[in-house]
């Protein structure tokens, strides 16, 4: 018990004591020029092994920087060597603020080093006290620059901030999410897409354009939730405000963040990315990127690319396209022979089926469609079905029937009158890629019927529609999209029932039914 | 007799109906014609001609009989007739009319009471007095009256009432002479009368009753002088033996009297009518499931559950047979054999006899009765009454000291079975007869625990039958309960490790006859086991994406389903969550080990199971059966078919079926699995391959039966038929594998079958719009106004009414007018005779005037 009271009294006083210092240092410092050199001992403090008093210094210096960025007592333009101090002839004043100068630019290198701590409260205190001083230094500008022409904001320390928010070995994503709240500036935001986009060069050139997992993920993280106001009007949320000519400044036109929302893009997809990334980029790709583009039709190459590896990737890619075609008159050549062989077996198996569905009803919803298309993609999906879970089959035979519905032509492979009772073998070629030549018209769907003896009612009821007219209203699969097997077992579940019927085999055994097949194959033993 | 006058009704019909004579109707004066507006086509009118004249004088006449009638009649009292027979006939003699009087009065009498007399004889009477009951008066005086009568019959009676007034007062006097001078008042001449008279009753009476004693004992005396007179002993003996015959007789007639009547019973059944029955029953329960599997008996409400026999009070009481089995009696002894069977059946030797006892529960019954009508012919004593009262009353519920008798009576009858019955006896000795049930999970474990499966389930057995809803209120309760611990114990019984599915196995037909007792409570507790895990598997799913096998006990729960509710049902409470549920392990738990295949392939078995007798269309089934067969495969690349969820085309886990060793096929026999897998060396690895590969051959087999007639059937297999064919390495699996797979190969046609094209269903022929006119009732002719039937007939009503109300008015004025006139006629009549009469008075005077003037005159001359 002792010694631990000992350590503990001592941990407090040496708490005590830290605090004690660095507060009368702080104090002394600002108060008086004297003290100038107590700053040594701060920044110190800042290499500390304890997070304690890492956080307790760092907020110190922020203290302290930016009260002297508010008075002024730091060195503005080029700034000389601390070595060239001594010979140089300059006054006391101008020494002292050279000095502290250059104690702010060591206390911003600690601190961006910091960013890299493992502790998050370090990272976090260290991210908002940078961002405390990208905002006194944009009022405070230490450039000397003409002021007609250009606009106060630091850059380089937003650079810097950048380069080391995107690290290269570490998972930065709950940093960055913590950064998210300032990149609701317009500046920070805009200066912030810039600096991405320089730094992916940087670093991607340097690391010879391969694929780095953990850098991409950080600067997914990062761009994916940028944000863009809707309308210009709303552009006036700023960190650093111009004293002139507001108006005319990049970041607070709609236009130049568009611009640099999209270079931004470009530049990362334009690099070999992890193929989780895709997907990743693909599912957000519709909704948070392209609208955000100044011109998305330049992100065609990157879906038809994306569109031509296949699988999931292609489904996804879907998405894209559609929104590039339907308000951006992409004109893409062989569309729905594309979407014809992306139809396959594991198309009912796979997390984006209902996404896959939804684009599908959208894109074969024109009746100007040829019929044979149609016919095609009918009894592909029918024969495809054969293989389906209920969930997907409860998409799949509604959308079969709307389709029909749409194009009256295709009745007759449902109904055929004209040849009936006259046995043929099914046309269909499952393995033709070009939906033209696959005879799907001259087909009939025995799949469908096959399907009337599914072991689920709601399937074997929905398969049944096919024996009777179909009905001119169009069923609603929007519903039925999202329908997960549990969902649906709930429902099964839930329904109420009057009676509920028994076996009348006795049971005797548990391996003693009268059809039994795991006895057969299993003992107790 | 009174009677009220009546008029005869028939007077005023032969009015109505007496016609007009022609001659008046061809007058044409006398015919009124009614002149019509339009002549309406088709319509006969009665009213066209009328004949005033007839018809007010045939009023006229109908009035004079009936109301004028009335008229007279008015204010008159009521008077007598005679209605008796012959009594203003004057044909008729008096004898003939007394004769005909007695008959009818004989058949009177004889209709009314004599009906069911059977003994013809009528009874005889002397002046109103049955004959037959003077004939049974005894000479014994013993009535008061009798003797009272005979008093006044005493010559100084007679004196007294007739005439002998003379005579008491002549004894008065006497009197008076003796005692006192004074002669007595009327008064106290009759007081004394009246107390002498009592004195004699009394004095009488006393003498009767001397006379009696002493006849009785004259009677006594002569019982004992009786035997010794040797003499008369034969009809002593007969007299002695009449008595007591009497006595039995009575006693006989008077069973009789309380026995039951014979009852119709039901005729015993043959063996073949047994067998007969019991297959209508399946037939039944058969087409109903058939119709269940349609669907189309989803919405009917009506369930025939057949285990319910006809005399059912639908209380669940369905183990009731069994039960009472163990107390029977058969020719007045305890029915060893029977009891021999229940013990049997307790040491668990017999499963076939329970399921026989459950399946038949109509043979049960019969014998059953059979078995107490041989108790009652037996006629033993009431203690059997007494203890069949208590079993039935009671219950099981102190089956304790019932089965301490049993042992009892059973040693005492068969010795022979004395030594076996100890071992038995030993085996059973710690186990309690009644139970109380858990009321948790915990006491069911504690109850359960740290015994055999055998006698887990008897415990069970008799915790059921202890708290048989019958018995007790709260008794459905618990054993709903029971039955959601009873499956949770199995799930934990499979759980364990390694597994106990022995017990489970034992535990079957309890659970099996507690859903039956308890449907509702029986589904809700499966699909609660159901959704949980599903819940479970989805959660698992959605933050991995991937979920494993379900455990044993899940496989177990499932297979126990498919034993309490019937999978071939178009849509079930159950059945279909258990079908979701299989279909939602099969198409999203990874198989990464040989465990998981195994699981997968109990899971394929069950699903298969579940649709052998509907023959749906299972296609995860397929899927993964394709999928077990893929990982046999040694060379993936380039395959003709494609594999789904939960599989994959390559990667790692993908070479799981494939032989380590080819020389294990040679050491390899078939035999079936185990449930419980376990860990197993390299060579036994590769003979667990070769059986799943063996039995998942086996269900493709079966698959392909079942599919045939799917119209879809090559398409379906196509896959599986490329694999087998291109891809499975079949010259390194042993010979019986080869065939399987040969035999496969055979089934699935190398093309897909031919089938006709689809038409729509004929649909019934929509029936022609009939064009007959619609007819609508006219109630009334004329103009009636309201819309409604019911407004019309209001109408018609009102208007009827009026009509009679005014015929009515007229009529009653015709009948005053008639009367008034009437009235005068008499007025008229009366003053015409009083007028005649004056006139005659007057005339009778004139003439006696001029008599007594001609006679003055006379005189004069």
């Amino acid at each position: 018990m002792a010694p631990s009271r000992d350590s503990n009294v001592k941990g407090e006083s040496s708490q005590v004591s830290y605090k004690k210092t660095i507060n009368t240092k702080t104090d002394s410092i600002i108060q008086n020029r004297k003290h100038a050199n107590d700053i040594f001992d701060v920044i110190e403090y800042l290499q500390s092994e304890k997070e304690k008093e890492i956080i307790f210094a760092t907020n110190a210096c922020s203290r302290i920087f930016c009260e002297l960025l508010d008075r002024g007592d730091l060195y503005v333009g080029v700034l000389p060597k601390e070595e060239d101090l001594m010979h140089g002839d300059r006054s006391a004043e101008e020494k002292y603020q050279i000095f502290m100068r250059h104690r702010y630019n060591s206390c911003v290198e600690l601190l961006l080093e910091n960013i890299g701590h493992e502790a998050f409260q370090v990272k976090e205190t260290s991210l908002c006290t940078l961002m405390k001083f990208v905002a006194a230094e944009g009022k405070h500008p230490l450039q000397n620059l003409d002021w007609s022409e250009h606009y106060n904001f630091p850059m380089e320390l937003m650079l810097a901030l950048v380069k080391h928010l995107l690290s290269e070995k570490e998972d930065m994503s709950l940093l960055i999410s913590r950064f998210q709240e300032f990149m609701e500036k317009d500046d920070v935001r805009y200066y912030v897409m810039s600096s991405v986009r320089d730094n992916i060069t940087r670093v991607m050139e340097r690391n010879k354009r391969a694929v780095i997992p953990v850098y991409q993920n950080n600067v997914f993280t990062l761009i994916s939730t940028i944000n863009i106001p809707s309308q210009a009007s709303e552009m006036t949320n700023v960190i650093v405000r111009q004293e002139t000519k507001h108006e005319d400044w990049k970041a607070a036109r709609l236009k130049e963040h568009k611009r640099a929302f999209e270079q931004m893009w470009l530049v990362f997809l334009k690099y070999k990315l992890p193929s989780s990334m895709y997907k990743k980029i693909l599912v957000i790709l519709h909704e948070s990127i392209l609208p955000q583009m100044s011109d998305p039709t330049l992100m065609i190459d990157f879906l038809s690319a994306a569109y031509d590896i296949g699988g999931a990737i292609s489904l996804l890619a879907l998405n894209g396209l559609f929104v590039l075609i339907h308000e951006h008159n992409l004109d893409y050549p062989d569309f729905y022979k594309k979407l014809y062989s992306l139809l396959d077996p594991t198309i009912f198996h796979v997390k984006y089926r209902a996404r896959f569905f939804h684009l599908a009803n959208i894109f074969l919803s024109s009746t100007h469609l040829p019929v044979y298309l149609v016919a095609a993609f009918v009894k592909r999906l029918a024969r495809l079905s054969l293989t389906a879970p209920p969930t997907a089959l409860l998409i799949v035979l509604p959308f079969i029937c709307n389709l029909i519905r749409r194009h009256p032509s295709c009745k007759v492979l449902i109904h055929r009158p004209s040849a009936a009772e006259e046995p043929c073998d099914d046309p269909y070629v499952m393995e033709e890629k070009e939906p033209a030549q696959c005879h799907a018209l001259e087909s009939s769907l025995w799949e469908i019927k096959t399907l009337q003896k599914h072991y689920h009612p709601d399937v074997a009821k929905a398969a049944m529609m096919i024996n009777e007219p179909l009905s001119q209203q169009e069923e609603d699969i929007s519903e039925l999209l999202e329908l997960s097997a549990f969902e649906l077992m709930e429902r099964e579940l839930k329904a109420e029932r009057k009676t509920i019927p028994l076996e009348f085999d006795t049971a005797t055994g548990l391996l003693k039914s009268s059809r039994e097949v795991l006895g057969v194959h299993f003992t107790l033993d | 007799m009174m009677r009220k006058q009546k008029f005869s009704s028939g007077l005023s019909d032969k009015v109505r109906k007496s016609k007009a004579a022609p001659e008046i109707q061809k007058n044409p004066f006398e015919v009124k014609i009614n002149r019509k507006k339009f002549d309406v086509l088709g319509r006969k009118s009665k009213h066209d001609v009328g004949l005033p004249g007839v018809s007010r004088s045939r009023a006229i006449k109908k009035r004079k009989e009936t109301l004028l009638k009335e008229f007279r009649t008015k204010d008159k009292n009521n008077k007598f007739v005679d209605r008796r027979f012959g009594e203003y006939d004057n044909k008729i003699t008096p004898e003939e009319k007394i004769l005909q009087r007695f008959t009818l009065e004989r058949q009177r009498t004889h209709d009314r009471k004599d009906m069911y007399n059977l003994n013809e004889e009528e009874e005889l009477t002397h002046y109103g007095q049955s004959l037959a009951e003077l004939e049974k008066m005894t000479d014994v005086i013993d009535s008061d009256s009798d003797s009272e009568e005979k008093g006044l019959l005493s010559a100084e009676l007679t004196a007294t009432h007739f005439g002998g007034g003379g005579g008491l007062l002549r004894k008065k006097s006497a009197g008076d002479e003796g005692d006192e001078h004074r002669p007595k008042s009327r008064q106290e001449l009759i007081e004394e009368l009246i107390v002498k008279s009592k004195q004699e009753k009394r004095e009488r009476q006393t003498q009767k009753e001397e006379a009696q004693v002493l006849t009785e004992k004259l009677d006594q005396e002569w019982k004992s002088i009786q035997n010794l007179l040797a003499h008369k002993t034969p009809k002593e003996t007969k007299d002695e033996a009449d008595k007591p015959k009497l006595e039995e007789y009575d006693v006989m007639v008077r069973e009789l009297g309380f026995e039951m009547k014979a009852q119709p019973s039901e005729k015993l059944k043959s063996a073949e009518e047994l067998a007969r029955e019991e297959r209508l029953r399946l037939q039944t329960l058969e087409a109903d499931r058939l119709k269940r599997m349609m669907g189309e008996a989803e919405e009917e409400s009506a369930q025939t559950d057949t285990h319910i026999s006809a005399d059912d009070i639908n209380d669940g009481f369905v183990l009731d047979g069994d039960e009472r089995k163990t107390l029977a009696y058969k020719d007045g002894k305890w029915n060893i054999e029977g009891e021999e069977e229940e013990d049997d059946d307790e040491e668990g030797g017999e499963e076939e006899h329970e399921t026989g006892a459950d399946d038949d529960e109509g043979e049960e019954e019969e014998e059953e009765e059979e078995e107490e009508e041989d108790e009652e012919a037996g006629g033993d004593d009431d203690g059997d009454d007494d203890h069949c009262d208590l079993q039935s009353d009671e219950g099981s519920e102190d089956e304790d000291d019932q089965c301490a008798e049993e042992e009892e009576v059973s040693v005492v009858a068969a010795v022979s079975e004395e030594q076996r019955r100890a071992t038995q006896e030993a085996a059973k000795a710690e186990l309690p007869y009644t139970f109380t049930a858990p009321e948790s999970y915990s006491d069911l474990q504690s109850l359960l625990r740290g015994h055999s499966s055998e006698q887990q389930r008897l415990i069970l057995d008799r915790t059921v039958k202890c708290h048989h809803p019958s018995l007790a209120t709260g008794n459905k309760a618990k054993l709903q309960r029971l039955f959601g611990f009873l499956l949770e114990y199995v799930g934990e019984l499979a759980t364990q490790n390694p597994p106990d599915l022995k017990t489970v196995n034992a535990l079957i037909p309890q659970i099996y006859s507690l859903c039956q007792l308890f449907p509702e409570a029986a589904c809700k507790a499966v699909q609660t086991l159901l959704s949980d895990s599903a819940h479970s598997m989805e959660e698992t799913l959605e933050v991995k994406g991937r979920a494993a096998m379900p455990n044993l006990d899940m496989l177990v729960l499932l297979k126990i389903t498919a034993l309490l509710f019937p999978t071939s049902d178009f849509r079930h409470p159950v059945t279909t969550p258990a079908f979701l549920y299989i279909s939602q392990a099969l198409t999203k738990c990874v198989v990464v080990s040989l465990e998981d295949a195994y699981k997968g392939l109990i899971l394929c078995c069950l699903a298969l199971e579940f649709v052998s007798l509907s023959q749906r269309f299972f296609p995860e089934l397929l899927n993964f059966l394709l999928g077990l067969l893929h990982l046999t495969v040694p060379d993936k690349s380039s395959t003709g078919y494609t594999v789904v969820s939960p599989f994959r085309q390559q990667g790692k886990n993908c070479d799981l079926l494939v032989l380590t060793d080819p020389n294990a096929s040679h050491s390899w026999n078939r035999k079936p699995m185990s449930l419980c897998t376990a860990h197993r060396s390299p060579v036994e690895r590769d003979h667990c391959r070769l059986s799943l590969l063996d039995s998942c051959l086996d269900l493709v087999k079966r698959c392909t039966s079942l599919y045939k007639h799917l119209t879809s059937y090559g398409h379906i297999f196509q896959p599986i038929r490329t694999l087998l064919l291109n891809h499975l390495p079949v010259e390194l699996y042993p010979a019986s594998i080869q065939d399987l797979h040969r035999e496969i190969l055979d089934a699935i046609p190398e093309e897909p079958s031919q089938h006709a094209p689809l038409v729509f269903k004929k649909k019934k022929p929509i029936p022609l719009k009939l064009l007959t006119p619609k007819i609508v009732q006219i109630l009334d002719y004329g103009k009636k106004r309201g819309n409604t039937k019911e407004e019309k007939e209001r109408e018609r009503l009102k208007h009827k009414y009026k009509r009679e109300f005014k015929g009515a008015l007229r009529e009653i004025r015709k009948d005053t007018r008639f009367l008034a006139q009437e009235k005068l006629n008499d007025i008229m009549s009366r003053d015409a005779e009083r007028k005649r009469k004056v006139k005659a008075l007057y005339g009778s005077l004139a003439n006696q005037e001029g008599e007594w003037k001609a006679l003055k005159r006379m005189k004069r001359k």
